[in-house]
C-alpha cells in the first residue's frame, strides 16, 4: 500500500528556519530608514547618489558572476547592503559617475576576487570608499550643507558632473563636525549629530536611526551586539579620558561617539559577519581594536575621520583573531568550572 | 557550581540547541501492545560489536524468548525470539542502511499464546557483580536509547577506575520520542529495580535520575517510587538539546567534562538510558532475554500515532500499515529527527536500538531542499555546539580535504554528530554530513596504514 520509493537523507531531518538571505535581507531593512533620511537630509541628490551606488553594485556583482558561470547571486541579499553602505558612506553631492566607478571597484575588487560572498576579506562597501578616498580626495572631503531649502528642485551640478571631469559646487558646502573640531576646535552640540542636522555622508548623519536599525538586528539576534558596544566603548573611554586630561585639546566621549561615520560604521560595517571574527570573545577584541584605531586616527593621525581605515584594518586582523582565540573544546585543557 | 548559587536555572550544559517538540501527539498516550507480523526479520548485528552467532536451524520451532543467536565475545549480545514460531530461513535480511545482513527469518504461529520462556532468575541479593553483567549480557540488553552499545560492556569497570555515580538517562531530548517519558511514568518500578542490579554491578554509590524539565510528571514518579533503602535523587534537567547525550549529562548534573577521547567512567561515571534501566529491571528477575521494546511511532504521516511495545524482528511496513500510516508518505526515520536515519526501504526491521519510527508526507517534507549559500561566518554554529568545536571552520576545511587538520587542530574526532550546527545553519551548509565523510575517509587511512 506504500510507495516504492523514500526520500533519504542524512540526519538532521530538522533545520530551523534561519537562512542566509532572510539575515541580509533585514539588514537591508534596517538601512532603509537611515537612507530615507538621508534623502529628506540631502534631497535628490542623496537619491541620485543612492541609486547609482546600489546599481552599480548590482550591476557589477551579477554581470561578473555571469561571467564565471555562478547562478543567481543577487537572491542572497548581499550585494544590496554593500551598496547601500557604500552610498551611505560618500559625500552627497559626488559626481555620479565617480560614485559608479567606486562601486564596481568595491564589489570586483573587495569581494568578487576573494571569492564571493563569504571569502571576502574586506567589507566590499568600504573598499570602494578607500578606493575613491585614494582617487579623489578632494571631491570626497567636500561637504554640502543639510537641509537646504530647494534640495528636491535642484541636482547640484558636482552630481552630474561628466565622466573624468573635475565636479564644480553650486552649493554652499559645510564643513563636518570633525572637521571644525579637528581644525578649528570648535565641538558641536551633540543634539544636533543624533538628530541628524550636521554636514556628513549621505547615511551617517541620524545617529538616531542608525542605532534603531542596529537595535532592530540584535533583536533578531542577527547582529553580534559585542561589536558595536566594545567599539563604542573603547572609542567613548578612549576619548573620556583624554578630555579629562586636556578638555581644550580633546573633544568629549559623547560628541566622539555621535559625530562622523562612527556610529554607522560601528553598528553597520564593522558588524558584517564574513570579515568579523566567529567567536564572541573575538569580536569584543575586534570591536575594542577597531575603536582605538578610529580614536588614534581621529585626533593624533591627519585625517578628521578614521572609521573606513579603522575597520578595514579590524577586518584584515579579523582572521588572525579566529586563529588566535579559540574557544577551549569540551574535554581538553583546564577546565572552567561549568554550571 | 558558582554560577548556579546565583541563579534558579535548571542544571544543563553550555550552548546547545532548543528544536521544536512535537511530542504533545504522543506523551499522553500509555504504551500498548503491537500484534505480531506475518513474518519477523531479526538481524544477527542489533548492537555495536561482534554480530551473534545463530543456535538454530531452518525449519525449527522455537518458543518466545528463546535464545537465537549466541554472543561471540565480550563485546556482543545473543538474540531471543520475539515470538514463538519456525525458522524459516537463515540468510541475509534488509539492515538499517539498506545493505543485507546476516539474519534469520521467523514465522510466528498465529495461533499461539506466545508465553514468555523463562530462564535461570537472577537474585539481586546474591550475585555477584560479575554474575549481574554477565546476565545483562545474556538477556541480549543494550543502550535502548538508539546507540545500541551493549550494556554490560559499560557496566563492567576497568581496572584501576571506580564509579562514584551511575546516572539514569531519562533526558529524551529528541524532538517527537516519548517512549522514556512513558516508561518512567508506567514502568517505574522496573526501573527502581533495575537500579538495584545496575548498582551492584558498577560498585556506584548513588545514582541520579536526569530528566528534562518538560516531563516534570515524569520526575514526580519517579520520586514516589525510589524505595526507601535505595541511594536515588531524581533532577529536573533544562529542556535543551542535546541534553540526552552522555557527556552533557553528565556536565548538567556532576559539573565535570569527559576528557576528550575518554569514556565517563573516565570521570567516575557510569551513564544508562531509563529505559535500558527498566528492561534490565524486568528481566533479569524472570531470567529472560529482550524480545520486544517500547517505540513512538509518529510524525503527520501517521493517524494512530502513539507509545507501542513492539516485537523486536517487526518489519517497517508491517508497523506502519498497523499504525494507520498514509499511503503517500515520502520519508520514514528511525529513532528522533536530529540523529534518526532516514530508511530507503520499509522491509527493514525494528531493531533493539529503534527508539521511534517518524512517518512524512509529500506535503510535509520536512528538511525543505534548501538553497546551500556560502559560510557568512555568523557564527550559529560556534554557539550551538555543545563541545565547543567550530563548525564553521571544520566545514571550510573539509570542503578543501584538509581532513587532517580537521582532526589534529579542531578536535574533528570529538564530534559526536549531534546535528546542532546543521540544525541552525543559515546557509544550510550540510555540516554533520560533511564531518562524517571526513571521519571515514581518515578511519580508512587509518586502517589501511595498519595492513601495510
Amino acid at each position: 500500500m506504500f510507495r516504492k520509493t523514500l526520500e533519504i537523507g542524512t540526519s538532521p531531518h530538522i533545520i530551523s528556519g534561519n537562512s542566509t538571505d532572510t539575515i541580509m535581507r533585514n539588514v537591508v531593512y534596517a538601512l532603509l530608514p537611515v537612507a530615507a533620511y538621508a534623502v529628506y537630509v540631502f534631497g535628490l541628490a542623496a537619491l541620485l547618489l543612492l541609486i547609482t551606488a546600489l546599481g552599480a553594485c548590482l550591476l557589477t556583482e551579477y554581470m561578473l558572476n555571469r561571467w564565471a558561470g555562478n547562478p543567481s547571486p543577487l537572491n542572497d541579499w548581499s550585494v544590496t547592503i554593500t551598496g547601500l553602505l557604500y552610498g551611505l558612506t560618500l559625500p552627497p553631492h559626488l559626481p555620479l559617475w565617480m560614485v559608479f566607478l567606486g562601486g564596481v571597484f568595491g564589489v570586483a575588487f573587495g569581494k568578487f576576487i576573494f571569492g564571493g560572498l563569504g571569502y571576502n576579506v574586506f567589507n566590499p562597501a568600504l573598499v570602494g570608499r578607500a578606493f575613491i578616498q585614494a582617487a579623489f580626495p578632494v571631491a570626497i572631503t567636500t561637504w554640502m550643507t543639510p537641509f537646504t531649502a530647494d534640495r528636491f528642485a535642484h541636482i547640484p551640478s558636482s552630481t552630474l558632473t561628466l565622466p573624468f571631469l573635475e565636479p564644480v559646487y553650486d552649493i554652499t558646502s559645510g564643513a563636518t563636525p570633525l572637521a571644525l573640531m579637528k581644525f578649528e576646535h570648535h565641538t558641536t552640540d551633540v543634539y544636533q549629530l543624533v538628530m541628524g542636522m550636521t554636514s556628513g555622508s549621505t547615511g551617517e548623519t541620524s545617529a538616531l536611526l542608525i542605532v534603531l536599525g542596529g537595535l532592530y538586528l540584535i533583536a533578531r539576534r542577527m547582529m553580534d551586539w559585542r561589536i558595536p558596544v566594545a567599539l563604542l566603548g573603547a572609542v567613548y573611554i578612549l576619548s573620556t579620558f583624554f578630555h579629562f586630561i586636556d578638555p581644550t585639546r580633546y573633544p568629549d566621549g559623547l560628541f566622539m561617539l555621535f559625530s562622523g561615520g562612527l556610529m554607522l560604521g560601528a553598528i553597520f560595517m564593522a558588524t558584517d559577519m564574513v570579515a568579523s571574527p566567529i567567536t564572541h570573545a573575538g569580536a569584543a577584541l575586534y570591536g575594542v581594536l577597531i575603536g582605538i584605531m578610529v580614536y588614534v586616527i581621529r585626533v593624533w593621525g591627519g585625517l578628521p575621520e578614521g572609521v573606513m581605515y579603522a575597520i578595514l584594518f579590524g577586518n584584515a586582523v579579523s582572521p588572525h583573531i579566529d586563529n588566535f582565540i579559540r574557544p577551549r573544546v569540551y574535554g581538553t585543557g583546564k577546565k572552567r568550572s561549568l554550571s | 557550581m558558582l554560577h548556579s548559587m546565583f541563579s534558579n536555572h535548571l542544571p544543563t550544559f553550555r550552548h546547545g540547541i532548543h528544536p521544536p517538540q512535537f511530542k504533545d501527539d504522543t506523551k499522553d498516550k500509555p504504551i500498548r501492545h503491537f500484534p505480531f507480523a506475518p513474518v519477523m526479520v531479526i538481524p544477527l548485528a542489533q548492537h555495536i560489536g561482534k554480530p551473534s552467532v545463530p543456535v538454530v536451524r531452518e525449519g525449527q520451532e522455537v518458543v518466545r524468548g528463546q535464545l537465537l543467536a549466541r554472543a561471540d565475545g565480550f563485546v556482543s549480545v545473543p538474540q531471543h525470539s520475539p515470538a514463538s514460531g519456525i525458522i524459516k530461513k537463515i540468510g541475509r535480511v534488509p539492515g538499517i542502511t539498506g545493505k543485507m545482513v546476516p539474519g534469520i527469518y521467523l514465522e510466528p504461529f498465529p495461533g499461539s499464546s506466545q508465553e514468555v520462556m523463562e530462564g535461570r532468575p537472577v537474585d539481586v541479593e546474591t550475585a555477584t557483580a560479575d554474575d549481574i553483567i554477565r546476565a545483562i549480557q545474556d538477556a541480549g540488553i543494550v543502550g535502548l536509547g538508539g546507540a545500541a552499545f551493549p550494556t554490560h560492556v559499560k557496566l563492567k569497570i576497568p581496572e584501576g577506575k571506580h564509579a562514584d555515580t551511575l546516572i539514569l538517562n531519562g533526558a529524551e531530548c529528541e524532538p517527537y520520542l516519548t517512549t522514556d517519558h512513558r516508561v518512567m511514568l508506567e514502568q517505574a518500578p522496573d526501573i527502581m529495580t533495575g537500579l538495584r542490579y545496575l548498582l551492584k554491578a558498577t560498585g556506584a554509590p548513588r545514582a541520579i535520575i536526569g530528566v528534562e524539565s518538560n516531563k516534570p510528571d515524569a520526575a514526580d514518579n519517579l520520586r514516589a517510587h525510589i524505595p526507601p533503602d535505595l541511594p536515588v535523587t531524581v533532577e529536573l534537567v533544562e529542556v535543551k538539546y542535546p541534553q540526552g547525550a552522555e557527556k552533557m549529562l553528565i556536565t548538567a548534573l556532576l559539573g565535570r567534562e569527559v576528557p576528550s577521547g575518554g569514556l565517563p567512567i573516565d570521570v567516575n561515571a557510569v551513564v544508562v538510558n531509563v529505559a535500558t534501566c527498566a528492561e534490565v529491571g524486568r528481566l533479569l528477575p524472570r531470567g529472560r532475554g529482550i524480545q520486544e521494546r517500547v517505540i513512538t511511532i509518529t510524525g503527520p504521516g501517521v493517524e494512530k500515532k502513539g507509545n507501542y511495545w513492539i516485537p523486536i524482528g517487526t518489519p517497517l511496513r508491517y508497523v506502519l500499515e498497523q499504525a494507520h500510516a498514509a499511503p503517500d508518505i515520502n520519508r520514514v526515520f528511525l529513532g528522533g529527527p536530529m540523529m534518526g536515519t532516514a530508511v530507503s526501504s520499509l522491509d527493514i526491521p525494528i531493531t533493539k536500538g529503534t527508539s521511534g519510527v517518524v512517518a512524512f508526507r509529500d506535503a510535509e517534507a520536512f528538511a525543505r531542499q534548501n538553497k546551500i549559500y556560502p559560510c557568512i561566518h555568523c557564527g550559529a554554529c560556534v554557539e550551538a555546539c555543545p563541545l565547543f568545536l567550530n563548525p564553521s571552520k571544520l566545514g571550510i576545511l573539509a570542503k578543501f580535504k584538509e581532513y587532517h587538520a580537521m582532526a589534529s587542530e579542531y578536535h574533528l574526532m570529538d564530534c559526536f554528530e549531534c546535528g546542532s550546527c546543521t540544525y541552525v545553519c543559515p546557509s544550510h551548509i550540510p555540516l554533520v554530513q560533511y564531518f562524517r565523510m571526513s571521519k571515514l575517509v581518515l578511519r580508512n587511512e587509518k586502517a589501511k596504514k595498519i595492513h601495510v
